[in-house]
C-alpha cells in the first residue's frame, strides 16, 4: 500500500445545500478527522472507519463540484467537497481500499455499485442526458446523490431514453457515393510520367457493381486465395469461372485502367486495336454483355401497355453523349468501332442505377493502394498491396446472387405479359354503361322550399310564443301602428326628455354592469388558456411543480417495487417511504410561504399530491402489517 | 360625404349602423314606451357623433313588413325639419321614421292576421352589411364599421337561414354586430351574431337606464374595446331553428350533404333531395313519390 493516511484540503458539508465548512481531512486506516481551518467552528468530525459503509461521489466532467459522500451504518453521510478531481479520486482509492479491507471482517464490503463497471461510452450518454435535461438532472441530485435511489435504479426506469440515444446512430445504411468512378483522378507528381490510381476497396466494391463484366473477370482470371467451400460456391454459381488464364491482382487492374484510360481518350479506333492484341483487355473494352441482358429483362418487365414510342421525342440517349465533353474531348462518330464505345449516358444510367439500388454489404476494409506506374507509352506498372480485394468481390458475388435468385422465381413472365395485356386492352363496344347508382345533388330553389314551409312555421311558431304576445294579438295592426306613430308626434311636439333618466337609476346601471363585470372576470377556471399556475408567484410555481416531478419519480419506484420478493427492494421500499414522508412537511412549508389570497390555489393544487402520496404510505402500513403477521406465523419464513 | 372631405381616418373612428326594431307588436307591449326609448337612442346617436369629429352613424328602421334607411349622417341634413325644440338630426331622423312607419303599415294591410310577432331582422342585417360593404370599397381609408342591433321582438325562426348567412358574412368581412335585448326572453339569433362576430351582447335589466347601458357598452370604438373590460355573457344560446318545422331545437339531425338541420328523422333531405338510409336503388322511386307530399 502507497500510504497508511492521506491529508486534503476539503469542505465538510452536512447537507448538500450546506455551503461547507473549510478544513483538512486526513484518513487512515482506522478512522476519519476533520478539522475546520476556523477552531472556533463546529464542523470538526472524529468518526471510525468502522461505521463507514459506502461512499459516493460525483463523477468528473459532470457539472457538479468534487464531492465525497460517505454513508455511515446509521443512514448519516459526510459529504466533503475537494479541491479538484485528483484529490477526490485519491480519497476515493484510499475508501475504497479501508472499506474492502473492513469488508473481509464484516458481512457485506460496501453498497454494491454495478455502474461503477460502466463503459465509458453509456457514463457519457447519461452525464450528457443529464446536462440536457435540467429537470432529469435535478432529479437525479436529489435522490441519487441523497441515496434514496441507487444510479441503476435510476436509470432502469429511464431505459428508453438510453436507448433511443443510442439507436440513434445506427439507423441509416450508408449508400454509395454518387459521384461516379470516373471521377477518380489519377494522381500524378509533375517530374515522371508516373500517374497514380488510389483504389479504395469502397470503389473496387463500386466498380464492381457497376461493371459486372469486370466483376467476372476478376473472379476467373485473378487466382483464388479464398478457402475452397468459398471457391467451390463460386464455380457452381452463375459466375462462369474459367480458371485457365490466372492473373495476379496487380496485373488485373493495370490492364483495367489502361482500358479506362483507353476509353477516356475516345479513340476507338485505338482501343480496337489494343483489344485485337489483348484478349483480356478486351474485355473491359468492350460492351458489358451482362449488362445488356439484364437491360433486356428488365425491358420484359415494363408494362406491355405503356407506349414507349410516345416518350422518344424526349430521348436523348440516341445521341452520342450528345455533345457533352468527356475528360475534355471531343468525341469522334466512328460506326465501325461501335463496340468498343461507351455513351456518357449509359455510363450516368448505370450509376444512378447502383447507387439507388443501394449496397447490400457494408465493407470496413483497410484502404488499397493501386499505384499505377504509368511511364511513358501506357506501360503500366501496378502495386496493389490487398489481398481483401478478393473478398469485396465475392461477398458482392454472394449479394448478387440472392437478388438475381429472387428474379429468377418470375419464370412464367411471358404469360403474365399476356394476361396484362389482355385486362389492359380496353374494347369500349363490348362494356356495359358505365353509370354509377347515385343521385344527383339538386339543391332546389329556396324560395320555394321556404314557402312550402311557411304553413307549418306559423302554427308552430304561434303555440311556442305564449304570454304577454298572445293577449296583445287582440290588438289590431291599426291601433299598434297608430299608438307607435302617436309616440313619435308627442316627442316631435315635446322635444326630448329633460334629463333623459335620474342619476339614480344610471348609478344602479353602473353597479350592476361592474358587479357582473368583475364577477365573470374572476371566474376561475372559466379560460382554459389561463392556468392557476399562471397566476402563482413564480418560485411557488416552480417548486410545485418541482415536488410533482420528484412524487412521481419516487411513486413510479415505490409501486414498481411491489411485491417485495427480496431483502433489497425491502431495503428500497423503506428507503422510499422516507423520502415520500419527507416531502409532506416540505409541502406544508409551500403553503405556508404564499400569500394568503393564493393559499386555497395552493392547497387544491397539493390535494392531488397528498392523496398520491397518502396511498402509497397507506400501502406500504397494510403490506408491513402483512408482513410482520406473516413472520410472526413463521419466525423463520423467508426474509 | 360632408363631415369626412379629407377622409383623414384614425383607428378610433367608427361607422356605427344602428338596427332600430320598429316592430308595432311589440312596443305595444312593451314596458318602456317607444318615445322613451327613442329619446334613449337619440341622445345615444348625438354622443357618438360627438365623440369624434368624423364618427358616422347610420340608422336602419326593421319593421314588422319591411326595412329602410331613415338616418345617414354623412348625407346633407334637411333644414326645414329644424324647429328649435331638438337638433335637426333628431327631427329628421323622426320624420323619416314616421313616413317609414306610415308605409309599413301599407303594406301590413295585405298579410293575413294571426302571423307571428318578429321583426324583419334578417332583412335590416343584409342592408347594414350592404352599407358596410359600400364603404369598404369607397377607398383604403375607411371609419371602421360596426353594427348595433337594438331589438325587443323575439325571433323569427323562420328566418334563421337568413340571419345566420347574414352572421357569416359578417364574421368574414371581420364586421362586429352589438347586440342589446330589450324584450323579456333573451335572443338566441343576437347572442350567437355577437358571440360569432366578436361582438357584446347585453340585456340590460333596467330598462330605464337604457342611455347609460348603451353609453357604458355600446360607445367605444372598436381600438378602444381592447383595453376595456365589458361585460361578457355567461354562456351563448346556441340553439338553431330545424329547417323542417321552424323549431328552436338543441338536438337534431344534420343532413350530411347540406348540413341542413331538422329536428326529426326524415327520409330524404327536403333542401339537397339526398335520401337518408336507404338503398341506393329506390332513391329515384322514392323521390318521385315525395314530391307529391311536400311535407308532413
Amino acid at each position: 500500500m502507497a500510504s497508511a493516511h492521506v491529508t486534503k484540503r476539503a469542505k465538510y458539508k452536512t447537507t448538500i445545500k450546506d455551503p461547507g465548512t473549510p478544513g483538512t481531512l486526513r484518513m487512515t486506516f482506522e478512522k476519519i478527522l476533520f478539522v475546520p481551518h476556523n477552531p472556533k467552528s463546529a464542523g470538526k468530525l472524529d468518526v471510525e472507519f468502522r461505521y463507514i459503509k459506502g461512499q459516493k461521489h460525483t463523477k468528473e466532467g459532470s457539472n457538479k463540484p468534487p464531492w465525497l459522500n460517505l454513508t455511515n451504518n446509521q443512514n448519516g453521510s459526510f459529504i466533503f467537497e475537494f479541491e479538484n478531481y485528483s484529490d477526490l479520486q485519491e480519497c476515493r482509492d484510499f475508501v475504497g481500499k479501508v472499506l474492502a479491507k473492513g469488508g473481509e471482517v464484516s458481512e457485506k464490503p460496501t453498497v454494491a455499485y454495478p455502474d461503477e463497471q460502466l463503459s465509458a461510452a453509456e457514463m457519457e450518454l447519461r452525464i450528457k442526458l443529464l446536462q440536457e435535461d435540467s429537470e432529469l438532472q435535478k432529479l437525479h441530485k436529489q435522490f441519487v446523490l441523497s441515496g434514496v435511489l441507487t444510479e441503476t435504479e435510476f436509470w432502469a426506469t429511464r431505459k428508453k431514453l438510453l436507448d433511443r440515444e443510442a439507436s440513434k446512430k445506427t439507423k441509416q445504411r450508408l449508400g454509395f457515393k454518387s459521384a461516379m468512378i470516373s471521377d477518380i483522378k489519377p494522381s500524378t507528381d509533375g517530374r515522371t510520367n508516373k500517374v497514380t490510381f488510389n483504389l479504395t476497396p469502397e470503389v473496387i466494391l463500386q466498380i464492381f457493381a457497376e461493371k459486372p463484366a469486370v466483376h467476372r473477370a476478376f473472379l476467373s482470371y485473378v487466382p483464388n486465395k479464398v478457402p475452397g467451400a468459398l471457391k467451390q460456391f463460386f464455380s457452381s454459381s452463375s459466375w462462369p469461372v474459367n480458371n485457365d488464364p490466372i492473373m495476379s491482382e496487380r496485373t488485373f487492374w493495370t490492364k483495367y485502367f489502361r482500358a479506362e484510360y483507353l476509353h477516356s481518350t475516345k479513340n476507338s479506333i485505338a482501343a480496337a486495336a489494343e483489344a485485337a492484341e489483348d484478349e483480356e483487355l478486351a474485355v473491359f473494352l468492350k460492351q458489358d454483355d451482362i449488362l445488356a441482358s439484364e437491360a433486356r429483362n428488365k425491358i420484359r418487365r415494363v408494362d406491355p401497355t405503356l407506349d414507349m414510342e410516345a416518350d422518344e421525342g424526349d430521348d436523348y440517349t440516341h445521341l452520342p453523349d450528345h455533345g457533352i465533353f468527356r475528360e475534355g474531348n471531343k468525341e469522334m462518330t466512328e460506326s465501325q468501332n461501335e463496340l468498343y464505345k461507351r455513351s456518357l449516358s449509359q455510363d450516368i444510367n448505370r450509376h444512378a442505377a447502383v447507387v439507388l439500388e443501394g449496397r447490400a454489404v457494408v465493407f470496413l476494409f483497410e484502404n488499397i493502394h493501386v499505384s499505377l506506374d504509368c511511364i511513358c507509352s501506357m506501360n503500366l506498372n501496378v502495386d496493389v498491396e490487398l489481398e481483401d480485394t478478393k473478398a469485396v468481390a465475392e461477398a458482392l458475388a454472394q449479394s448478387k446472387q440472392k437478388s438475381s435468385n429472387k428474379g429468377e422465381s418470375d419464370g412464367d413472365t411471358s404469360r403474365e405479359r399476356l394476361d396484362r395485356l389482355s385486362r389492359m386492352t380496353e374494347i369500349e363496344d363490348l362494356q356495359g354503361p358505365n353509370t354509377l347508382p347515385l343521385a344527383p345533388l339538386c339543391i332546389k330553389d329556396p324560395r320555394d322550399y321556404f314557402d312550402s314551409q311557411q304553413a307549418n312555421a306559423l302554427r308552430t311558431s304561434g303555440d311556442a310564443l305564449g304570454g304577454i304576445e298572445q293577449i296583445k294579438c287582440g290588438l289590431s295592426t291599426q291601433e299598434v301602428y297608430g299608438s307607435l306613430r302617436e309616440s313619435i308626434s308627442s316627442i316631435k311636439a315635446m322635444g326630448l326628455k329633460e334629463p333623459i333618466f335620474k342619476p339614480e337609476v344610471a348609478h344602479q346601471v353602473f353597479d350592476a354592469l361592474t358587479n357582473s363585470i368583475s364577477n365573470t372576470k374572476y371566474h376561475i377556471g372559466k379560460n382554459p388558456q389561463e392556468s392557476v399556475l399562471d397566476r402563482l408567484p413564480r418560485k411557488t410555481k416552480e417548486e410545485l411543480l418541482h415536488h410533482w416531478t420528484a412524487i412521481l419519480e419516487l411513486l413510479k419506484h415505490f409501486w414498481a417495487s411491489y411485491p417485495i420478493t427480496t431483502t433489497y427492494l425491502y431495503a428500497k421500499v423503506n428507503r422510499l417511504k422516507d423520502a415520500m414522508s419527507n416531502i409532506y412537511p416540505q409541502l406544508e412549508e409551500i403553503k405556508g410561504s404564499v400569500p394568503s389570497e393564493l393559499r386555497h390555489q395552493v392547497s387544491l393544487l397539493v390535494r392531488p399530491m397528498h392523496q398520491a402520496l397518502d396511498a402509497a404510505i397507506q400501502h406500504y402500513e397494510a403490506s408491513m402489517q402483512k408482513r410482520s403477521a406473516q413472520s410472526g406465523e413463521r419466525p423463520n419464513g423467508y426474509v | 360625404m360632408a363631415s369626412a372631405p379629407s377622409k383623414l381616418y384614425a383607428d378610433d373612428v367608427s361607422l356605427v349602423v344602428v338596427l332600430l326594431d320598429t316592430n308595432p307588436f311589440f312596443w305595444s307591449s312593451s314596458s318602456l314606451s317607444f318615445s322613451q326609448f327613442l329619446s334613449h337612442v337619440l341622445a345615444f346617436l348625438n354622443a357618438i357623433l360627438t365623440l369624434n369629429q368624423l364618427n358616422q352613424v347610420v340608422v336602419i328602421a326593421t319593421g314588422y313588413n319591411s326595412c329602410d334607411y331613415v338616418f345617414d349622417s354623412s348625407s346633407d341634413l334637411n333644414r326645414s325639419f329644424e324647429n328649435g325644440r331638438m337638433p335637426v338630426m333628431c327631427s329628421s331622423l323622426l320624420q323619416k321614421l314616421e313616413e317609414f312607419l306610415i308605409k309599413d303599415e301599407q303594406l301590413s294591410k295585405e298579410e293575413p292576421e294571426g302571423k307571428i310577432k318578429s321583426s324583419l331582422f334578417s332583412g335590416s342585417l343584409s342592408m347594414a352589411l350592404c352599407y358596410i360593404q359600400r364603404v369598404f370599397r369607397s377607398g383604403a381609408l375607411h371609419p371602421h364599421p360596426r353594427i348595433l342591433c337594438l331589438q325587443g321582438s323575439p325571433d323569427g325562426p323562420e328566418q334563421y337561414v337568413a340571419i345566420m348567412n347574414a352572421i357569416f358574412s359578417a364574421q368574414r368581412s371581420s364586421v362586429p354586430i352589438d347586440s342589446c335585448y330589450l324584450g323579456s326572453q333573451n335572443s338566441a339569433f343576437l347572442q350567437q351574431a355577437s358571440y360569432i362576430t366578436g361582438g357584446v351582447h347585453h340585456k340590460p335589466q333596467n330598462l330605464d337606464g337604457l342611455f347609460q347601458y348603451l353609453m357604458t357598452i355600446f360607445a367605444t370604438d372598436l381600438h378602444s374595446r381592447s383595453f376595456i373590460h365589458l361585460p361578457k355573457p355567461v354562456g351563448v344560446d346556441f340553439r338553431a331553428s330545424c329547417f323542417c318545422h321552424k323549431n328552436t331545437i338543441d338536438m337534431g339531425y344534420i343532413c350530411s350533404v347540406c348540413l341542413s338541420i331538422f329536428c326529426k328523422h326524415h327520409k330524404k333531405c327536403s333542401t339537397c333531395g339526398s335520401v337518408f338510409g336507404q338503398a341506393q336503388s329506390e332513391a329515384a322511386s322514392a323521390s318521385d313519390k315525395k314530391r307529391k307530399t311536400p311535407e308532413t
